[in-house]
């Protein structure tokens, strides 16, 4: 009951946001929704089928290059359009990089993960005709809705229309992924994380549920991905990178990975403390750095482990 | 033709001397401790770093410039003693840990080792100006090839001798071997398991510090060395098979000559190559080349 009543409130707060905080605060908002869009299809990898993937990067660069390549190549503004074709590059990739990803677990699991990732990396990098190698792509002021604001300034364009619309993806994407979590699916996996070889015995294939994971995993990021380009109106290959992927598996587990909410909590108190370290020292690596090893030392259940009563049993050894 | 062939793979063995060291660091500690270190190319940074400072403050000194090699290789080892450091300090907590907190302990590392470096350093890349070619070059054929080029590949093979010694021939090596194989077993024989674990974490430190002051002659330390080369490194020990030495030996030349080669045949391809090849091996056989050997 309180679980609602807070959920109530953030809601709310998030609708009234712009009209209370200063532009700059909502305009940090918007790498928060799209970081909890992605993180709610990596914990879904991460938390719930119990793997952790060291690549999702691609994914995100996958969806944010699809929105870039989109708006400079085509004459498509729509942002409806961007996110369904992220969506859909995203599923297509996942689905072959995914069914020769999991037939692995742990350890080899993240490294397979992780060369993938190097792999559109170093193409992104690389191919500059294409991507505009290390200085990336521009994105160009998407529509929604088919509404053409480009006359709109950045800045009321991006804390009004842009923001809600940012608002509802991430609602909707919370909808669906608690739905899954939710369904018989979603328990599927949890077997699948906690015994393996019981879920076999079942009768389910553990991979097939480990490859649809996967797959919904990407879709998120890439759409999530995809939203990232459109504040800054650049994409670049740093969001492809090895450290991105670690970032995000950080902000997760600052967060908490047992909790469905609590990757969310990661990504907001990752993006705004970074801000404030940030307008104080240069040195932001040193103190996240700090931050994750006290988080993996003592609190393994993340931020959301320390408000739930029982830590989540299988926190400590993380299956 | 035979000159191009000659200063590719000669280069490509210069920079697999230089992963390989780093690797073998990655790889004693996989083997022994089960923990994937991603903060070892970190170490290489903070090795790269001091040694340029050791260097400067050497040839400052007035040392003779014909002798930085002493206290390049002086600071490279000496600064793996933060092992010591980071083994007591934060890893040990996290021994009985899933490997993914492990994994994500040493991301931390990372993290906080790349803004100590540039807290110390600053931002711009440090270098020791013009000693590089103070041994001149040697001819190969028709090539020159700078002769410390050649002085590191021959401390390279000579570590991986006694790396190898050290495995086979020593008792710390029976026990680093029987740590790696069944650490239960061997704890119930009387080994100090905290000790060993201090000791090995402190050695792959070392091979990482050292490789990375070892390479400074040739390049500028720049505070992003270590995220790019534990890419590599990784490409290596995957290749080569996790926690194996011969694996990390063979790795590493895989990955230093195919890379010089893509870089001058068709640069786009440079990494891209390696990490395909990285996946294939993933795919075909994820032990790696050889991978059922342990440590």
């Amino acid at each position: 009951m309180t679980g609602r009543l807070v959920l109530a409130v953030v809601a709310l707060i998030l609708l009234v946001l712009p009209l209370l905080a200063s532009a700059y605060h909502v305009l940090l908002m918007l790498p928060f929704m799209a970081y909890a869009v992605v993180l709610l299809g990596l914990n879904l990898l991460f938390g719930y089928t119990g793997l952790v993937s060291f690549g999702h990067a691609l994914f995100i660069g996958l969806g944010a290059y699809a929105g870039a390549f989109i708006t400079t190549h085509t004459p498509i503004r729509s942002l409806e359009v961007i996110l369904l074709a992220a969506a859909v590059a995203g599923a297509i990739v996942a689905a072959v990089v995914g069914a020769l990803c999991v037939r692995y677990v742990k350890i080899y699991f993240g490294m397979l993960t992780l060369a993938f990732g190097m792999v559109f990396y170093t193409f992104l990098l690389k191919f500059y005709r294409l991507t505009g190698g290390d200085e990336g792509m521009r994105v160009l002021r998407p529509t929604l809705l088919g509404l053409d604001l480009s006359a709109m300034p950045k800045t009321d364009y991006l804390i009004g229309p842009y923001y809600y619309y940012s608002l509802a993806v991430l609602a909707v994407a919370t909808l669906c992924m608690w739905r899954i979590v939710h369904s018989p699916f979603g328990l599927c996996l949890r077997t699948v994380r906690d015994n393996p070889a019981k879920a076999e015995a079942l009768g389910l294939s553990v991979t097939r549920y480990r490859w649809r994971a996967f797959v919904i995993s990407a879709v998120y990021a890439a759409a999530g991905g995809a939203l990232l380009g459109p504040p800054t109106g650049n994409v670049d290959p740093t969001l492809a990178y090895w450290t991105q992927s670690g970032n995000i598996v950080f902000m997760t587990l600052l967060g908490g990975f047992a909790s469905f909410f609590g990757p969310m909590l990661g990504a907001f108190v990752f993006i705004f403390l970074q801000d404030t370290v940030m307008s104080v020292v240069p040195y932001w690596r040193l103190v996240f750095g700090a931050i994750l090893a006290f988080v993996v030392i003592f609190a393994p259940g993340g931020l959301m482990g320390l408000f739930a009563r029982p830590a989540p049993a299988h926190a400590s050894d993380g299956r | 033709m035979t000159r191009h062939l000659i200063n590719i793979l000669m280069s490509g063995v210069f920079h697999a001397a230089i992963l390989f060291l780093v690797s073998a660091g990655l790889q004693v500690v996989f083997g022994v401790q089960k923990i994937f270190n991603l903060a070892c190319g970190s170490f290489y940074a903070l090795g790269a770093y001091v040694g340029v400072s050791a260097v400067g403050a050497f040839v400052a000194a007035g040392g003779p410039p014909a002798l930085f090699i002493i206290p390049l290789i002086a600071a490279g080892l000496l600064v793996g003693l933060v092992g010591v450091v980071v083994e007591r300090g934060l890893l040990r907590f996290v021994y009985d840990r899933d490997e993914t907190f492990q994994l994500l302990l040493t991301f931390a590392l990372v993290l906080m080792m790349e803004d100590l470096i540039r807290m110390t350093w600053g931002t711009a890349p440090q270098s020791t100006a013009g000693l590089y070619l103070v041994y001149g070059q040697a001819r190969l054929l028709d090539a020159t090839v700078p002769v410390y080029n050649l002085i590191v590949i021959a401390a390279s093979l000579a570590i991986a001798l006694a790396i190898g010694w050290l495995l086979t021939r020593t008792a710390f090596g029976r026990i680093m071997r029987a740590s790696a194989d069944n650490r239960e077993m061997a704890e119930a024989l009387g080994v100090d398991m905290r000790s060993v674990y201090a000791r090995v974490f402190t050695l792959g430190t070392a091979l990482g510090t050292l490789g990375g002051a070892l390479v400074i002659p040739a390049t500028a330390a720049m505070s992003e060395m270590g995220i790019e080369l534990i890419v590599e490194a990784f490409a290596v020990v995957v290749i080569g098979g996790l926690g194996s030495m011969r694996g990390a030996f063979v790795g590493a030349l895989v990955v230093g000559v195919l890379r010089a080669l893509a870089i001058a045949v068709y640069p786009e391809l440079e990494m891209l190559l390696i990490y395909l090849i990285v996946i294939a091996v993933l795919l075909l056989r994820p032990r790696g080349l050889f991978g059922s050997a342990v440590a």
